[in-house]
């Protein structure tokens, strides 16, 4: 007993505790992956009710943007073969949903609710009326064919949403990379994300490949 | 002379004792962020580029559909296939594939699912299609398009 009074007491050397630590750290490092899945959303329609008809469209055809896309990956915008780019056919559609050019009671609160940047950008347009009405009536539709590859899908679409993302951050006064960032979970952000949509539904209409 | 003189006692080592308590931290910092790749992915994966992308905000809620050229074609062929887990589905199988994931989440959650298409850029729309018409008779209407940032403009 009187031994033990004099004894050190007992010491695991921890000296080598920071390199293990550094060996499970390179580990860890090297096999993550932090998640960055990223991507275009969209909601696809709910499956057809074998008893209802599929509903009718009653919408003028100045009313619709109507692209096609064909196995040889070639664009047909608005009946006629289209060869320009990606970021023309976006300026195009900016143009055909911001066109007013009859635009009903709703339309016109709509126009109304807009900055001055963008009410001069389409009274310099011309507002024709041979295309859309106003944004509510406004449909961008899109079929590809069985044939057509995925990636020209995937850049139609980016297009079709880069015009309404443009149209949507000008309106409320961000850059396109400030509202595609918009954290919808904050209160703050949800309310300029939602003043902005408002009235300018994302009208697109993917129709089944045939 | 010597009542200016530094008292030499002080040691200018840094204090190192800590050192294992900071690499832990960063230690932990990767343990909880790494997600351990759980799939084999057996079909080709050149994902298409874009500019508009949305983040997912909950990763609980999605599942990976991948589609693409198998990477053996002397095994799988060279038709562009639908994986999902570790394994060859036909498209007519997806249905069953959502229940099996609608079944891991909660009650509430199961209308919330988000079904993340990875697909390779040559593939053809035919193969998707079918994909997605699998997806609505599941009911699970929420399709992400996983693509790349695309640097350009």
């Amino acid at each position: 007993m009187a031994r033990s009074k004099n004894r050190k007491p007992a010491e695991v050397s921890s000296g080598s505790m920071a390199d293990i630590a550094f060996l499970l750290l390179i580990f860890f490092l090297v096999t993550t992956t932090i998640a960055n899945d990223k991507g275009i959303l969209i909601s696809l329609p709910p499956k057809p009710d074998p008893n209802e008809p599929p509903p009718v469209v009653e919408k003028n055809d100045k009313n619709i943007y109507a692209i096609l896309a064909n196995s040889q990956d070639k664009l047909l915008v608005e009946s006629e073969p289209y060869e320009g780019t990606m970021e023309e056919l976006t300026e195009d559609i900016k143009k055909f949903v911001l066109n007013f050019g009859k635009p009903g009671e709703e339309g016109v609160a709509v126009y109304n609710s807009l900055p001055s940047s963008l009410k001069s950008y389409i009274n310099s347009n011309g507002r024709d009326p041979a295309s859309s009405d106003d944004p509510i009536e406004a449909v961008v539709s899109f079929k590809a064919n069985r044939g057509t590859t995925y990636e020209l899908y995937i850049n139609v679409l980016d297009a079709v949403y880069k015009a309404y993302d443009e149209i949507y951050a000008e309106r409320a006064g961000l850059t396109v990379e400030e509202w595609l960032t918009l954290d919808k979970s904050k209160d703050a952000q949800r309310e300029i994300y939602a003043q902005a949509r408002e009235g300018i539904g994302r009208n697109i209409s993917i129709a089944e490949p045939n | 002379m010597s009542k200016f003189k530094k008292s030499s006692s002080t040691s200018n080592d840094i204090p190192t004792a800590a050192l294992p308590d900071i690499i832990f931290m960063l230690l932990f910092f990767f343990m909880v962020t790494t997600v351990m790749r759980e799939t084999d992915i057996l079909v080709k994966q050149q994902l298409p580029r874009a500019t508009q992308l949305t983040k997912i905000e909950r990763k609980s809620l999605v599942s990976y559909i991948y589609i693409g050229e198998p990477k053996n074609p002397s095994l799988y062929g060279t038709e562009p296939r639908v994986q999902t887990n570790d394994v060859f589905i036909e498209p007519t199988d997806i249905i069953q594939f959502v229940n099996q994931e609608k079944d891991k989440l909660s009650e509430v959650e199961r209308d919330q699912i988000t079904m993340s298409l990875k697909g390779d850029i040559e593939i053809k729309m035919g193969i998707v299609s079918d994909v997605q018409q699998q997806l609505r008779e599941a009911n699970a209407r929420k399709v992400l398009y996983s693509s790349i940032k695309r640097l350009d403009n």
